[in-house]
């Protein structure tokens, strides 16, 4: 009986713990039945949606994650998801082989992961500025080599359905029968969460971030650490840019990031730095952005389509002016580090 | 400030424009076509400089707004949505009154233009000083929703009968005039960033702001209100950038269209760290990015590139400028002028 | 205890000379360490101490010069080298990280691993135990580092290097944040170490500490050594001159004070820290005009969140704060200043000054709005500039002109442009806290003895300090600090040294009344 009580009690730790995200997930469950009149298809097509928008979030938090978590604030991940989005775009239409794209995508973004590195730690520049030089620097090169009218030969990537899960009702269209990076994505959150809090890796990554004297006084090297989490996040940035051009779109338009880069700092911040707490955040905000469908359907705003598309943004500030500056960052943020 | 430190632009441009160079030699282009072109467009007669001018003044604006933000630690690069709120507001001021004289009918329409940028800029403020929310996220956040907001009032409220989504013209009575080749408003710029330039050097309210930026910490326990000029200095950032904004629509297009003068964020960010935040710096810089910009049809006209490069010259001139450590290679320098904007991050 | 050594030392510095920028911090400096003994490094701030021991640690590499362990040369050029042939070091500052458990900390670069990976909880955890009973430094593994108490936290820094297995342990100020109980309870684990072997090199300014403790001294000033001897062949006035280089004024003099009404009144105050916790807890004390009321506690027990409620920084939870029989609870810092307080800030470099500023800047920093150093919201400099000029002549501010950014100056200088500001405003309370941290004795003299001028002049002082010396030297009446109360409020001469640390240390006075 002791240990009913005992694993009870547990529980009801946990549900206490999360039970703002429980109360915001039943309120949206309920709100999209309602909406979707509870109709099928309309609230399959809903959860879909909502898992396609926010993956880029995720990936997006996921980068400025391993970044801040180490001490470094990356707000160039719009440069780097565009960069990579055109770069994956230009490789796979130009090889014709889609995987080979998306590591072109991943490649580049690990390349201005680099260069963010080195302006803002090996440089010692001031990190901000540095992500803003990616910014620009993106939207410069994209627009300048860019041609109009290239194709992906072999169209888009594909879904890829998981045998009979794949047949089950909403779940099965949900979750079960999607496109590679999607796929790729909810295996990164897990594998992320493990190595920033199981392994040594994590450990030193998260004492650099709040102590970096400390972790260097141990032997620790706080200039490697950085270099190497900023260009992992810059790959994982890269797929965000891959999974918008070679995924979702199947195409480059310039500036077709459209400030996912920024609103993946907003996931991050409102997940605590946490790659669990992103993925729920970028559930949120993926959610928002979904909503336009349901708009749709029951004849809102469809006459003024530019608030639905204020939405994510609009959310964003809300989040931040009322999450922020509660959520405390590692410590070491923002500061350039130097031994002597 | 002294030479050597004013000597670390100059290095940084003239180090940007040779990468540049290469970069349209890589391109098959040649670079001295190319740059000649770039002159010629920009510099060569009355009529192309008062092209650049009229590219420079909501450069200069666009500039000191976030210069004038920077002096108090913080980041606005919410230029672009400040400065088309204060360009649909002039706008519809213009043309939605009439049988006004000139002389009230334009200065109100720059006025009402520039304070709803401020309003615009104060939003983000009020969100830091208030919740601690970072401006970096909030203003670019507001941009998307100013962009939005200004494309829906240009397209129902405001709208010319009529196929292109576009404000109507303004009245006669609203348009800032000419002289010459040379826009008005270059004058209005240059008035704005003396004014600026004598606000933070000679004003308590001035040192108030320095001191903040500065450090806020020490500030703060020295009596000032830390929260109350973090409201007005975004304010002041984004009534500059509003300005520029009813500058641009008043004086240059005549009317608010969307698409108007998109980028100039980021743009006024390079200006600002061009002029190493000096309000004064800012003119030279902002005449040198508004001739790039307008050269730049003539550079793809008689050299054929893609005007484009400017862009990549302009990260590249921004890399140069703020980084310490080149910026000492480039110089010798034993203590190179620090720029830093980080240290509010999640504060 | 002075036997010439035939064995080799543990660690030797040899001809070590450093420079940073224009200032020499180590000149030809020789040090010698040996196995088993307790070796303490004496200077005043700025002597060079520092910058010697984080060369034999790795942090600085000297521009000439040698480190021997164990009598072979080594090449120290990160901490990594220095652990790896066994030197340890327990900094100032400490080098923890604050959001990681007391294991975490400990293991931290060296950290036992299942297939090179993954972390091993319950090795690090394990490993933390056995350290800390064979040491008798026993810590909870599973704590978080950020909320156990400063001494506790000190004990994870030694614990770090001993988990290394440290040879040669290099305790940097160590003292500087304990209680005299719990700076017994430090020299006692040392002196535990030592008898098994290990090599301490202890720097402290604290002369008591070095005649209690120490088996050797060595003295620097000005980045060279002056000196060696042992406890046994001088005093604290002897070692005092090798610091300073001449005769020093231990004690100040002063006549006993006159004190007269009371200009500040805390009633039952209740503030809350940064993390929402209680910090000042009913505290109610009284400061009257011609008086210094001096604070003595062991940092993190309040001080700070009184010093900031009563200036207006922080915000009262209940309670009152008087001044001059107004309430000024709840009022801004201007309005308090303006209402004739002044405010001498623990931190100087973050709270006191504007680095970037210029000195005379600075030194008008909480005047700058009013006549004559502005007019209508316009700045008159000239004035400003005069006043900074006439302030830097009569407060000795060694600066090159009044132009010079504040940050440009020393420790000492920075201070005493701190307490210029503060003494010519002509405010009637002045809150002092921690006046003379890290500074040359030269301007703590100087700073004591203006405290006192002032006294006599009739302003009130609040004075909030760690270092116990300087509140008996000062005070006229004492109290202690301890978890947000005031333990005991008395005149100085009914309070001795032992009776006080006590109280710091425990909380509770439980002298017996006379």
């Amino acid at each position: 009986m002791a240990d009913d009580a005992k694993h009870r009690n547990v529980l009801a730790a946990i549900v206490y713990r999360l039970r703002w995200w429980l109360v915001t997930g039943a309120l949206l469950v309920a709100f999209t039945l309602w909406t979707g009149e509870f109709h099928q298809a309309q609230t399959t097509a809903i959860l879909a949606s909502t898992l396609r928008h926010s993956t880029p979030l995720v990936l997006g938090a996921l980068c400025g994650m391993l970044g801040e978590r180490s001490g470094v604030i990356n707000i160039g991940i719009e440069g780097q998801m565009l960069m990579s989005a055109w770069a994956g775009f230009m490789v796979a239409s130009a090889t014709g082989d889609l995987l080979i794209g998306v590591l072109a995508g991943v490649a580049v973004g690990m390349l201005m992961g680099a260069v963010l590195a080195g302006i803002s730690v090996g440089l010692r520049g001031d990190q901000i500025i540095a992500g803003t030089v990616l910014n620009i620097a993106a939207i410069g090169i994209t627009s300048f080599f860019f041609t109009q009218g290239r194709t992906l030969p072999s169209g888009k990537l594909l879904p890829i359905r998981l045998g009979p899960l794949a047949d089950l009702p909403v779940a099965g269209r949900v979750l079960f029968s999607n496109k590679p990076i999607t796929y790729l994505t909810l295996l990164l959150v897990p594998v992320v969460w493990f190595g920033l809090f199981r392994t040594t890796w994590g450990l030193r990554t998260r004492a650099v971030g709040e102590h970096p004297s400390a972790a260097e006084t141990v032997g620790i090297s706080v200039v490697g650490m950085r270099y190497l989490n900023l260009i992992l996040g810059g790959g994982i940035a890269g797929l965000a840019g891959a999974y918008l051009s070679l995924e979702a779109v199947g195409s480059f338009e310039r500036g077709m990031t459209n400030g996912k880069g920024f609103v993946a700092l907003a996931v991050m911040i409102f997940g605590r730095w946490n790659p669990i707490g992103a993925w729920g955040a970028a559930l949120l905000f993926g959610y928002a952005s979904a909503v336009q469908t349901q708009f749709q359907f029951r004849d809102w705003l469809t006459s003024d389509p530019q608030f639905v598309g204020m939405i994510p943004f609009v959310v964003t500030i809300v989040v931040l002016a009322g999450f922020v500056g509660r959520a405390r960052p590692p410590a070491s943020i923002g500061q350039p580090y130097s031994r002597e | 400030m002294s030479i050597r430190s004013a000597l670390v632009p100059v290095l940084a441009v003239a180090l940007a424009i040779a990468v540049g160079a290469v970069i349209i030699a890589l391109s098959g282009s040649s670079p001295v076509d190319a740059y000649r072109a770039l002159i010629e467009g920009s510099l060569s007669d009355p009529k192309s400089i008062g092209r650049t001018l009229e590219k420079a003044t909501p450069l200069v604006m666009g500039g000191l707004a976030v210069a004038f933000a920077f002096k108090a630690g913080l980041f606005n690069i919410g230029g672009q949505g400040q400065l088309v709120v204060g360009a649909i507001i002039a706008g519809a001021v213009g043309y939605g009154i009439s049988d006004l004289p000139w002389i009230i009918h334009a200065p109100l329409a720059l006025l009402v233009g520039a304070l709803a940028g401020a309003a615009w800029g104060a939003i983000p403020g009020v969100l830091k000083a208030t919740r601690g929310a970072h401006e970096v996220i909030t203003t670019i956040m507001l941009n998307f929703v100013a962009l939005n907001l200004t494309d829906w009032l240009a397209s129902k409220v405001w709208r010319e009968p009529g196929v292109i989504v576009r404000t109507p013209h303004i009245e006669p009575s609203a348009e800032i005039p000419r002289w010459g080749e040379i826009p008005t408003g270059f004058f209005l710029a240059v008035v704005a960033a003396l004014a600026c330039w004598y606000l933070l050097r000679g004003t308590t309210f001035g040192f108030e702001i320095q001191s903040v930026g500065l450090n806020a910490d020490a500030a703060r326990y020295a009596g000032i209100s830390v929260r109350r000029i973090f409201v007005t200095t975004m304010a002041i950032s984004g009534m500059l950038a509003g300005l520029g904004g009813a500058i641009e629509t008043n004086g240059i297009v005549g009317r608010y269209e969307p698409g108007f003068n998109a980028g100039l964020g980021f743009e006024g960010i390079t200006i600002a760290l061009l002029a190493r935040t000096h309000p004064l710096g800012v003119i030279p810089a902002a005449i040198l990015i508004g001739a790039m910009q307008a050269g730049g049809s003539m550079m793809q006209f008689k050299a054929d590139v893609q005007p484009e490069i400017t862009k990549i010259i302009q990260a590249l001139i921004l890399v140069f400028v703020a980084t310490p450590i080149i910026v000492r290679w480039l110089l010798n320098k034993r203590e190179a002028d620090e720029l830093s904007v980080s240290s509010t991050w999640g504060s | 205890m002075s036997q010439v050594s035939e064995a080799t030392p543990a660690l030797e510095a040899i001809g070590i000379h450093k420079r940073f920028g224009g200032v020499v911090a180590n000149d030809d400096v020789n040090l010698r360490v040996e196995k088993g003994r307790i070796h303490a490094l004496l200077g005043e701030n700025g002597a060079g101490k520092s910058t010697l021991v984080n060369i034999l640690f790795g942090l600085y590499r000297a521009d000439r010069g040698e480190v021997r362990v164990a009598g072979k040369v080594v090449n120290l050029g990160r901490p990594r080298d220095a652990i790896d042939r066994g030197i340890g070091m327990v900094h100032q500052h400490f080098q923890l990280v604050p959001v990681l458990t007391v294991a975490e900390n400990v293991v931290l670069g060296d950290e036992p691993s299942r297939s090179h990976t993954m972390f091993d909880f319950g090795a690090a955890r394990r490993a933390v135990q056995e350290l800390g009973e064979r040491y008798g430094l026993e810590v909870d593994p599973e704590a978080v580092v950020e909320d156990l108490p400063v001494g506790t936290q000190q004990r994870v820094e030694i614990l770090r290097s001993l988990y290394r297995r440290a040879d040669v342990l290099i305790l940097d100020e160590p003292t500087a944040v304990l209680t005299p109980q719990e700076t017994d309870q430090l020299l006692e684990v040392l002196r535990g170490l030592a008898d098994q072997g290990v090599a301490i090199v202890f720097i402290t300014h604290k002369l008591r500490e070095v005649l209690a403790i120490a088996d050797e001294v060595t003295v620097m000033r000005d980045g060279r050594v002056v000196g060696s001897t042992t406890p046994g062949e001088t005093d604290e006035a002897g070692l005092a001159e090798m610091m300073v280089g001449r005769s020093v004024v231990l004690r100040v003099s002063k006549t006993p004070a006159s004190p007269a009404a009371t200009v500040l009144r805390v009633n039952d105050l209740c503030v809350d820290d940064d993390r929402g916790l209680r910090a000042v807890n009913e505290l109610s004390l009284e400061v009257r005009a011609g008086e210094i009321l001096g604070v003595a506690g062991v940092e993190g027990n309040g001080q700070r969140e009184l010093v900031e409620a009563v200036t207006g920084l922080r915000s009262v939870v209940s309670g009152i704060v008087e001044m001059d029989g107004h309430n000024i609870t709840g009022l801004s810092p201007r309005q308090i200043s303006e209402l004739g307080m002044a405010h001498i800030p623990e931190n100087r470099e973050k709270h006191g000054l504007v680095g970037a500023h210029s000195v005379a800047d600075n030194l008008v920093l909480n005047q700058y709005y009013r006549a004559p150093f502005a007019r209508r919201g316009f700045r008159q400099m000239d004035t400003v500039t005069e006043h900074s000029r006439s302030l830097v002549a009569d407060y000795d501010i060694r600066t090159p002109d009044v132009f010079t950014p504040a940050r440009a100056l020393s420790g000492g200088n920075k201070q005493k442009t701190i307490a210029a500001r503060e003494f010519s405003q002509g405010a009637r309370l002045l809150v002092a806290a921690q006046p003379t941290r890290g500074i040359d004795v030269g301007s703590i003299e100087f700073v004591h003895q203006q405290l006192i001028d002032q006294r006599d002049r009739g302003l009130a002082v609040l004075l909030i300090s760690a270092e116990l010396d300087e509140i008996l030297s000062l005070s006229d009446r004492i109290g202690v600090i301890y978890g947000g109360r005031l333990v005991v409020v008395a005149d100085a001469s009914d309070l001795d040294r032992i009776r006080i640390g006590r109280i710091m240390t425990t909380g509770f006075d439980d002298t017996p009344a006379t």
